[in-house]
């Protein structure tokens, strides 16, 4: 097609006209602008010695803790059970107990986050139910953990007759990080961009094999952050499992759901409340604080180097 | 798809009386139009004029959109595409779609090829294999990535994604490629290539493409339909729009004296 392709350009000439006009005249002033590089100056101070004020309370809360638990804090504390005798006492327990806590909280988090929020985002007709059911899953991340908690006691504790028993426990967890895995979930699967969706429909996929194939290995990276961050507040929390009422000394090695169980945080909790009979109890608080802020670094750090690596840009 | 109905086999698509509404907002007005076989349709207009609504609808993509609302006929062989018999991926499998953007997913070049083969259930990887050589082959990017097919398809250049669109598109053996202002985001040299791409593509499809600029529709184009204000205004082979045009408002746009 070998075609006359000389056409006429736009005609550019109509716009020349408004180009050459004059803007209203005003007068800088000087004063204004020492003024303002003042305030600038002034704020500049509030920030730092606010950024300056957090990590001052943060080094005094680690020293304290780290001057507490030394001598304290060694193998045989991590390999030792419970015991009534501070120099004999260990935490083994509560770390298994811990552990198996998250054996129940990862599965059930991440398969009923992860689906809801494919929902909400893929599948969900767009509209104010939706939204409606969105603001509200937000809100539930906000709701106090002891909240949760008394719903934990009511239907796994008593209705279900689960008792105080990890499953108990674990269950009633994961409704506490729920809404903070469906909303990262959610907020991973929106940053797919749309073209990469419109690319696999083009070609005849339907919704699911879309969002297996495409969706879900984008927005993975971002899934993972956020489930990784639900898991550190979980691990951390204490309020749902005082009021499930674990009990406060356990010397036996949980070695299924259904036992009762402790966990670190639980730990730290009970051996605080006893100070006062036991003053040694403050030093092994502060060294099951130090394994739990470890615990806690190593996860937090994970989750921030996936974000880091995997961080796709488009 | 054998309903009869289309008494020309050269026809690929006929549109009847097609009208499209975003909510309240009407796009598209009664076109009727037909597409034939292994010819070069473009469309032309000025921005807003509904001629990617159009081309979106033809593959029914434009349905992603939920306020979207229809009437009239798109017969694709014969058989209205609205029709509550047809499955879209089954259409989208006939009809491939290049988009503006060049959107290859972030996988390598290799899995970007291979993706519609291996969603239609083709597992074996000598035949996935052979797909992708004759998939980039015909779409002229072979040479230039033969030795890295496992690299990331983001390590590309503009041009080159989206040549590997078209791969892709390929790559479902379709009958239509549909393309969305396909070179509107490349540089001259890559728009070339891709034109000549088209040419040598419409020996064994059929392709209609969206296009902003007139001259492209004149180099690459047998007939050319001119969409203004959701209305087909005129519609005829390309030598004659761009030489003796019969509306006043064709005339009007391709001398330039407005869009």
């Amino acid at each position: 097609m070998n075609q006359e392709t000389n056409y006429a350009r736009k005609d550019s000439r109509m716009m020349m006209k408004d180009i050459n006009q004059k803007l209203p005249d005003f007068k800088v002033n000087s004063e204004r602008i020492a003024r303002r590089v003042k305030l600038n100056n002034f704020l500049k101070h509030v920030f730092s010695m606010s950024t300056l004020f957090a990590i001052i309370v943060l080094a005094v809360l680690l020293y304290r803790i780290g001057a507490d638990s030394l001598g304290w804090l060694n193998l045989g504390f991590l390999s030792r059970n419970l015991s009534i005798f501070p120099e004999k006492a260990g935490i083994y327990g509560a770390i298994i107990g811990s552990v198996y806590l998250m054996l129940i909280v990862i599965p059930v988090t991440t398969i009923l986050g992860v689906s809801t929020a494919i929902y909400l985002e893929e599948y969900a007709a767009k509209g104010k139910v939706q939204d409606f059911i969105k603001i509200n899953i937000s809100n539930l991340a906000s709701v106090p953990s002891v909240i949760f908690g008394l719903l934990g006691l009511t239907v796994f504790g008593r209705i279900l007759n689960l008792g105080s028993s990890i499953l108990a426990g674990g269950l009633t967890m994961s409704l506490l990080v729920l809404p903070i895995v469906v909303v990262a979930s959610q907020e991973a699967i929106r940053a797919v961009p749309g073209f990469l969706r419109e690319a696999s429909y083009a070609m005849g996929a339907d919704k699911w094999t879309t969002v297996r194939k495409v969706v879900l290995p984008v927005a993975l990276p971002g899934i993972l952050t956020g489930s990784i961050l639900a898991m550190s507040r979980a691990i951390g929390e204490t309020a749902p499992l005082v009021v499930l009422g674990i009990p406060t000394l356990i010397l036996k090695i949980p070695s299924t759901i259904m036992d009762d169980f402790t966990a670190l945080p639980i730990q730290i909790y009970y051996w605080t409340l006893d100070t006062v009979l036991t003053p040694e109890y403050a030093n092994l608080a502060a060294a099951t604080i130090v394994v739990l802020l470890v615990v806690l670094f190593v996860m937090n750090s994970a989750a921030i180097i996936i974000r880091n690596k995997f961080q796709k840009r488009f | 798809m054998t309903n009869g109905i289309s008494k020309n086999e050269n026809i690929v698509y006929d549109v009847k009386g097609l009208n499209l509404w975003y909510g309240e907002d009407q796009a598209l007005k009664d076109i009727n139009l037909e597409i034939e076989k292994n010819k070069v349709t473009a469309i032309i207009g000025p921005s807003g004029c509904g001629k990617s609504t159009f081309i979106k609808t033809m593959n029914r993509m434009i349905e992603n959109i939920p306020i979207v609302r229809t009437t009239g006929k798109i017969l694709y062989h014969g058989q209205d595409i609205f029709d509550k018999s047809v499955r879209v991926e089954e259409l989208r499998t006939k009809v491939g779609m290049v988009f503006q953007k060049p959107n290859p997913f972030p996988k390598s070049i290799f899995e970007n090829v291979v993706y519609g083969p291996r969603i239609h259930g083709i597992k074996d990887k000598a035949l996935l294999m052979e797909i992708a050589e004759t998939s980039l082959k015909s779409a002229a990017l072979w040479d230039e990535v033969k030795d890295r097919l496992n690299d990331n398809a983001y390590g590309l250049s503009g041009g080159q994604q989206q040549r590997l669109c078209i791969a892709r598109c390929l790559a479902v053996q379709p009958d239509v490629i549909l393309m969305d202002e396909p070179t509107s985001a490349l540089d001259p040299i890559a728009t070339f290539k891709i034109e000549e791409l088209i040419d040598s593509l419409k020996k064994d499809y059929t392709i209609s493409i969206v296009t902003h600029s007139m001259q492209q529709a004149a180099r690459i184009s047998d007939k050319t339909a001119f969409f203004l204000m959701g209305e087909l205004i005129e519609f005829d082979k390309t030598s004659v729009i761009f030489s003796n045009p019969a509306d006043k408002r064709t005339e009007d746009y391709i001398t330039g004296r407005f869009g």
